[in-house]
């Protein structure tokens, strides 16, 4: 019923006539005849753009939208400035292509520009590319960059998020490339082990700051460890804790990567999400995805183009170092208005509202009952430990009946909650006091 | 126009918080201690800067888009506003499964959906993009020889008019490439691929329309070719939008396959993403498909799970949900009759352009073609040395966007254009007029080609200097 075709049935068949042909079945003769479909099979029937609205509804309706969220492990629920949406909805940067024709691109082109020096400056490294696909992909093009011939293993702490572990690993097993897990101790990537771990075939250790559970790492003596072996650094960082966090930079890796959506995009059930890397001047060229360079036009005026185009895909083809193409564009606009709405006073804000209500809601959780499970400096994100796997899951539901996501279940009673600047101080003593009233 | 960072004043920002109403806690880590340099701006500030910004770029919105191989089509203005309904964007993806019940239902219809469409039986809606898709779908084909235990299949067999993601993909899941010639007509070389083929092909890839604008007509042969010896056949399905509802990827004999959400179901490419590039396989793969497999469960709904083989996850999370919602939007909307509907004219009005131009501009092979077709101004930039470049940059001056440059590389000087379906009758008779006019122009005056464009924001750019002296970011004076 509904499609988007200009032309009325009458006006097509002109064109065909025009194009010299006489059907529509005329132009498909090169599909052979026991390929072609009579019609799709059990298929609905095209509707309205009423009904589809009203169709839509009835499915979101199906998801729970949550007053309260204290769940994070890998997408927070941010404030968003209302001015990030509105620069994002606009309709030329939301339907353009990927910038290939600059003089009329600069706009997209300027962006990607700001958005690299951004990314540069808040991980304290050289330079960033343009975007990959998320935080995990971004670890997992990470790790790829630092593989040389010979050293080719990547070696990923047992605190960094199983999720990118998990991407990590599928990605190595296209380059037929070995991941070895480092064992934590208390929370923390175990220093011995490492040292124990890192070879002359370690191409780079994988490194979260905060980790996984939230947990400030020792990174500065992990670099020093993993650089001793002659081994790279990859470290996967939240964007919101470098407002105050030592820089990647400030330690020393070689490459930053992590999840840009805590940057102004919304959880929409895991994507799209934006992963950004950066890394040293030297290591320029290995960085995969497109990178935005300035340079001059003809009459002297400054612009801006995609550059060292050399390294990708559709000029090395096999032989390039990934091949991404299309990448978060527009969310990394997204990030780089965030950050632009927000400034370096807003956006340490944040950070400092998220590590003082995370505090307070630790201090709370224990006051009932829920002891921390580490003894760790955390950043906005800290786990617990219930008496029983049992009385997790009773808190957790107990929470969702007051509106409230709690935190994510880890298992054995541990949960892993997050709270960030958008939770009020009322809204964590009722969580408390909730928690309080299952652990009796 | 001054970069963000120029415009910026220390202390400017508007402040969006409320004061924080609980203890403030400094932590005893170390600390950050180099400068935070972001822009200082006032709302209205950083509202106008985007504004500007935005006049200098150019959108679907702006005017034909004839990009080839990008299926630049309208976006409708629906999808954007049932994905942003709270109920699919304030949902943290790792909730409890009874409280997610709308988006593994979104997942569920759009896998149905896309099997029907493509004659799959399964999708996994978790990769990114396109290239994240092929990726994914080479990842599958390895795990499949190697769990029969067949360790020799390592090469994958590219024919040389293949976007080059096929075979940088095929290099990231640690195959060999194989690059195989086209014929005279643009179609696989026959010969060359049966010479191609062993016991060490792991499989093939193919994008069918193919790259020049043609549906091959030997694909049964093609794909029987590879299974012959044991291969598998990927399909990228870039050109998908040539023939969805008229024939499909499953029934030609490929096995496995990826779609272009921000082609073919019309979501905006986003000045070069999000997209999301669905990676779908025939039943004997499905138990290697990667990230969220929806399930149906007596009585309590909709569950989450995962293959029996899986080769893991390709990225966090289930996938880019927020574009999967708008392709679904789209695809209920045309339904059964307005998907093959869409092909139909996307392929119309490809060769309602073409033959319109083909007295001018020589085609690099005969029509009918698809969506698609080529151009080649080889005799042009011989004789006047006016090349494929100049004439694509003498459109920016009609407010047109040129057509992809300089692809598939077996063209020489090519120009290939894909107007798609949303274009009119008139939209297309002005672009026509136009390409026959900088023609004419050329003729006249070649050596002011050379100059174009010169109404532009900016005009040509100095790449080569760009890429010489990376400059990648602004740097502060601190």
């Amino acid at each position: 019923m509904g499609n988007y075709i200009p032309g009325t049935p009458k006006e097509q068949l002109e064109m065909l006539k025009a194009a010299g042909y006489q059907s529509f079945d005329e132009l498909y003769r090169d599909v052979p005849e026991s390929v072609r479909l009579k019609e799709l099979p059990e298929f609905p029937e095209g509707i309205s753009e009423l009904e589809v609205q009203r169709k839509m509804e009835k499915i979101a309706a199906k998801n729970r939208v949550f007053g309260t969220v204290l769940r994070g492990a890998g997408s927070y629920r941010h404030y968003i400035p209302s001015i990030v949406t509105e620069v994002t909805g606009k309709e030329e940067f939301r339907t353009a292509y990927t910038p290939y024709q600059a003089e009329i691109s600069q706009g997209v082109l300027q962006s990607i520009f700001e958005y690299q020096t951004d990314i540069a400056e808040l991980t304290g490294m050289d330079v960033s590319n343009a975007s990959v696909y998320d935080g995990a992909t971004a670890a997992a093009e990470g790790a790829d960059m630092c593989r040389e011939k010979k050293r080719t293993k990547t070696l990923v702490s047992a605190t960094v998020d199983p999720k990118i572990l998990s991407v990590v690993s599928t990605y190595a097993f296209g380059r037929n490339a070995e991941v070895v897990i480092v064992p934590e101790k208390d929370g923390k990537t175990d220093r011995e082990a490492l040292r124990g771990l890192l070879d002359e075939e370690t191409a780079c250790v994988l490194l979260q700051q905060p980790n996984y559970y939230g947990i400030i790492e020792d990174a500065e003596g992990i670099i020093a460890d993993a650089h001793e072996a002659k081994a790279k650094v990859v470290m996967s960082v939240n964007p919101v804790s470098l407002a105050i966090l030592k820089t990647p930079g400030e330690l020393g890796a070689d490459v930053a990567v992590g999840e840009g959506q805590p940057l102004g995009l919304p959880m929409a059930f895991g994507g799209p999400y934006i992963g950004f890397m950066a890394t040293t001047e030297k290591m320029i060229r290995k960085l995969p995805g497109r990178i935005v360079g300035e340079t001059n036009d003809v009459d002297g005026k400054r612009g801006y183009v995609l550059t060292l185009q050399a390294r990708e895909q559709h000029i090395r083809r096999e032989k390039a170092g990934s091949n991404i193409c299309s990448n978060e564009a527009l969310c990394a606009m997204t990030v780089a208005v965030y950050l632009a709405a927000m400034g370096p006073e807003g956006l340490k804000d944040v950070a400092r509202q998220c590590v003082s209500k995370a505090h307070y809601l630790a201090k709370l959780l224990g006051e009932a009952g829920l002891k921390p499970a580490y003894d760790c400096e955390f950043f906005h994100e800290f786990v617990t430990e219930a008496p029983s796997e049992e009385k997790a899951e009773e808190i957790l539901k107990a929470l969702e009946k007051k509106d409230i996501l709690g935190g994510l279940p880890l298992g054995n009673g541990l949960i892993l909650w997050c709270a960030t600047e958008v939770v009020t101080k009322e809204e964590l003593e009722e969580t408390a006091e909730t928690v309080k009233e299952v652990l009796g | 126009m001054k970069l963000v960072f120029e415009r910026s004043v220390p202390g400017r920002n508007t402040a969006y918080l409320p004061k924080l109403d609980v203890p403030e806690i400094t932590l005893n880590a170390e600390l950050r201690e180099k400068k935070l340099n972001l822009p200082e701006l006032p709302e209205v500030e950083v509202d106008r800067h985007y504004t500007e910004l935005s006049k200098q770029t150019r959108g679907v919105n702006g005017g034909i888009y004839p990009l080839g191989s990008c299926t630049m089509k309208y976006n409708p203005a629906v999808n954007e506003k049932t994905a942003a309904l709270p109920g699919f964007t304030d949902v943290h993806p790792l909730q409890p499964v009874e409280t997610v019940q709308g988006a593994l239902e979104v997942f569920r219809e759009t896998e149905r959906l896309l099997t029907k469409i493509t004659g799959m039986d399964a999708f996994s809606l978790q990769p990114a993009a396109g290239a994240h898709g092929e990726f994914t779908g080479l990842l599958l084909i390895k795990a499949y020889h190697l769990s029969r235990g067949d360790q020799a299949r390592t090469k994958i067999i590219v024919p040389d008019s293949a976007h080059g993601t096929n075979p940088a993909s095929a290099a990231m899941a640690g195959f060999e490439v194989v690059n195989i010639a086209s014929d005279d007509h643009g179609y696989v070389d026959l010969d060359a691929l049966r010479a191609a083929v062993g016991p060490d092909t792991a499989g093939l890839m193919l994008t069918n329309p193919n790259t020049v604008g043609l549906f091959d007509p030997h694909i049964l042969e093609i794909t029987g070719i590879v299974h012959e010896a044991g291969g598998l056949c990927y399909y990228d399905g870039a050109n998908l939008n040539a023939v969805m509802g008229i024939a499909r990827p499953g029934d030609m004999g490929f096995d496995v396959m990826h779609i272009n959400l921000h082609k073919t179901f019309s979501t905006p490419h986003g000045g070069g993403g999000p997209g999301s590039g669905p990676c779908g396989c025939k039943a004997f793969l499905a138990d290697f498909l990667p990230g969220l497999r929806v399930k149906e469960a007596d009585g309590t709904g909709l569950v989450e799970g995962k293959a029996a083989s899986t080769i893991g996850n390709m990225r966090s999370f289930a996938g880019n949900f927020s574009v999967i919602v708008k392709a679904l939007t789209y695809i209920y909307v045309l339904g059964k009759e307005g998907i093959p509907a869409t092909a139909k004219n996307a392929v119309l009005n490809a060769n309602y352009m073409m033959e319109q131009l083909k007295d001018l501009y020589p085609m690099a092979f005969e029509g009918p073609c698809m969506h698609e077709f080529v151009m080649t101004l080889e005799k042009m930039k011989e004789e006047t040395h006016v090349s494929a470049l100049d004439i694509a940059k003498a459109l920016l001056d009609y407010g047109i966007h040129p057509p992809t440059m300089y692809f598939p590389l077996i063209v020489h000087e090519a120009l290939m254009v894909e107007p798609t379906e949303t274009e009119s009758k008139e939209t297309l008779d002005e672009a026509v007029q136009v390409l026959r006019q900088i023609y004419a122009d050329a003729l006249a005056a070649p050596e002011a080609m050379h100059e174009k464009p010169l109404t532009t924001p900016v005009r040509r750019l100095d790449e080569v200097g760009a890429a010489r002296n990376p400059v990648v970011r602004y740097r502060f004076a601190d």
